[in-house]
């Protein structure tokens, strides 16, 4: 579904970011990215999008991300950004979740048969007519997350989907992540919510691939985490009585 | 700053009212409101008594579509002193009376400076109405509906958009100020030059993700409105109604012949 093929990358010439860098993700697969911050993991999603353009090769269901192939790839990819104060910036939730729909040409009618099944499905009707700027962080988190699954996409990826969030509503985000059926790619800090949404995890450090694997042998590798700058899941440190 | 915010989304709220007026047609709403516009634009410099009649049109706006006169004024509390302030040197320039209040002369410049005065607030409450009573995007698609250009329309309601972004980085910065310049009032005048830049800099920095996020989920220069009311017999009726009210206040002197009923 994904491939990067030796992309590399440079906000500023002489100090790239992204570094000779190689994956591939399957259908249907769940992927942490993981880093320290500066690692790349944001340049990584961004260039996929094809907000950015590297150098070397980057596929979507063995299409090039390129300037004639952008409107096909990003109605297969979904992003969730980070923040969903800049992501939402229609007046209401209805409004928001209708945007993409109908610029990919989808009738009134269609589209909004399509956000009120993606509101029920993640129980989020009541929030259908609710004015964006009203709700609470962990409703406008949820509302983020419905606008990019109103466009139907073939894969999601999120920055940081459960930062800034309560327990209870961060459950909410990780349950609902579990359920998507699409492939996932997610970066986050946040390891126990990506050991309990991904089976695989990719390890990034100064723009390369430092670990790929499944996640529960990676995000157990104490020595491999500290050397990247991060620490063991709390649940796993738990485990380990550490 | 939390409280400019709060007022931008109340606009939103105001005008998801369901009076009457609300549910007109955004296209007949806003010729209306160009009509009457255009109509106390025409109105001479001294012919404030014609003005005033004009007052009855908002007036009945308010009270139909149930907004209070007060949000109006409070809303354009900081637009009311600079149309007020058009005028203000007429008198110094314009002193021959041109008629007395009792034995006491009033110059052409107090006329003329109250009469725009008038008229800009006048054609300020036009707009806030129209605005309180019609969301932007129902404005927008009457705009286009109108022919005019695509790009114009879609300007408008990105800066009502990015209004609402500046506005959140300035609150977010002014609180970061003051937790680090406890007692002070306002801005130092030395920290301005930065500031400015910095709100620049980090406004233009949402601005771009809000564009990423738009262009993510298909954007391509053109927005979809929502679905207007279409222009029926009702709008039609409002129309050709108000306007022709205008016309009447604006051609028969109502004013002096109120007065002549009650003044020999």
């Amino acid at each position: 579904m994904i491939e990067f093929q030796h992309v590399s990358f440079a906000y500023e010439p002489g100090r790239p970011v992204i570094r000779d860098l190689s994956f591939t993700i399957g259908d249907g697969e769940a992927v942490g990215l993981i880093g320290a911050n500066g690692a790349g993991k944001s340049t990584v999603m961004k260039l996929l999008l094809g907000l950015l353009q590297g150098e070397g090769r980057i596929l979507v269901d063995g299409r090039e991300v390129g300037r004639d192939s952008l409107a096909e790839v990003r109605r297969k990819l979904g992003f969730v950004l980070q923040n969903s104060d800049h992501q939402m910036f229609m007046p209401t939730v209805y409004e928001d979740m209708m945007f993409a729909p109908l610029n990919y040409g989808l009738s009134r009618e269609e589209a909004e048969k399509r956000v009120d099944g993606v509101l029920a499905r993640l129980g989020l009707t009541e929030l259908k007519h609710r004015h964006n700027h009203r709700i609470s962080g962990g409703e406008k988190r949820m509302a983020a997350i419905a606008t990019v699954l109103a466009m139907e996409p073939e894969a999601v990826l999120m920055d940081e989907p459960t930062s800034a969030l309560d327990p209870y509503n961060r459950r909410v985000v990780i349950n609902t992540i579990r359920d998507l059926p699409q492939t996932k790619l997610i970066t986050s800090h946040d390891l126990d919510m990506i050991l309990d949404t991904c089976r695989r995890v990719i390890l990034m450090s100064s723009g390369q691939v430092v670990a790929d694997g499944p996640a529960e042998d990676i995000l157990r590798d104490k020595v491999l985490l500290e050397a990247n700058r991060m620490e063991l899941p709390f649940c796993l440190a738990g485990r380990a009585g550490l | 700053m939390q409280k400019a915010l709060r007022e931008l989304g109340e606009m939103d709220s105001l005008a998801a009212g369901s009076s009457p007026i609300h549910s007109l047609c955004p296209t007949a709403k806003l010729l209306t409101t160009v009509v009457y516009i255009a109509v106390v634009l025409s109105f001479g410099k001294y012919q404030l008594s014609g003005l005033i009649v004009m007052l009855l049109w908002p007036v009945l706006l308010f009270q139909i579509s149930g907004i209070p006169v007060h949000v109006c004024f409070y809303k354009l509390r900081i637009v009311l002193p600079l149309v007020l302030a058009v005028g203000i040197f007429n008198p110094f320039f314009d002193r021959a009376p041109i008629l007395y209040l009792g034995t006491v002369p009033v110059s052409g410049g107090v006329v003329s400076m109250l009469t725009l005065m008038l008229k800009g607030v006048l054609c300020l409450m036009a707009s806030f109405l129209l605005i309180a009573t019609t969301s932007i995007d129902s404005l927008c698609a009457a705009l286009r509906k109108l022919h005019v250009p695509g790009l114009l329309v879609t300007l408008l309601l990105l800066t009502y958009r990015y209004v609402g972004v500046m506005t959140e980085e300035l609150a977010i910065m002014t609180d970061a100020y003051h937790l680090r310049a406890p007692g002070q009032k306002g801005i130092h005048v030395s920290a301005w030059g930065s500031f400015l830049g910095q709100l620049l800099l980090r406004s233009m920095d949402r601005a771009q993700e809000l564009y990423s996020s738009m262009l993510l989920r298909g954007y391509h220069d053109h927005f979809h409105y929502a679905p207007m009311k279409p222009f029926g017999l009702s709008d039609g009726a409002y129309l050709a109604g108000c306007s022709a009210l205008f016309l009447a206040l604006r051609l028969v002197p109502a004013a002096r012949l109120l007065g002549s009923l009650f003044v020999r």
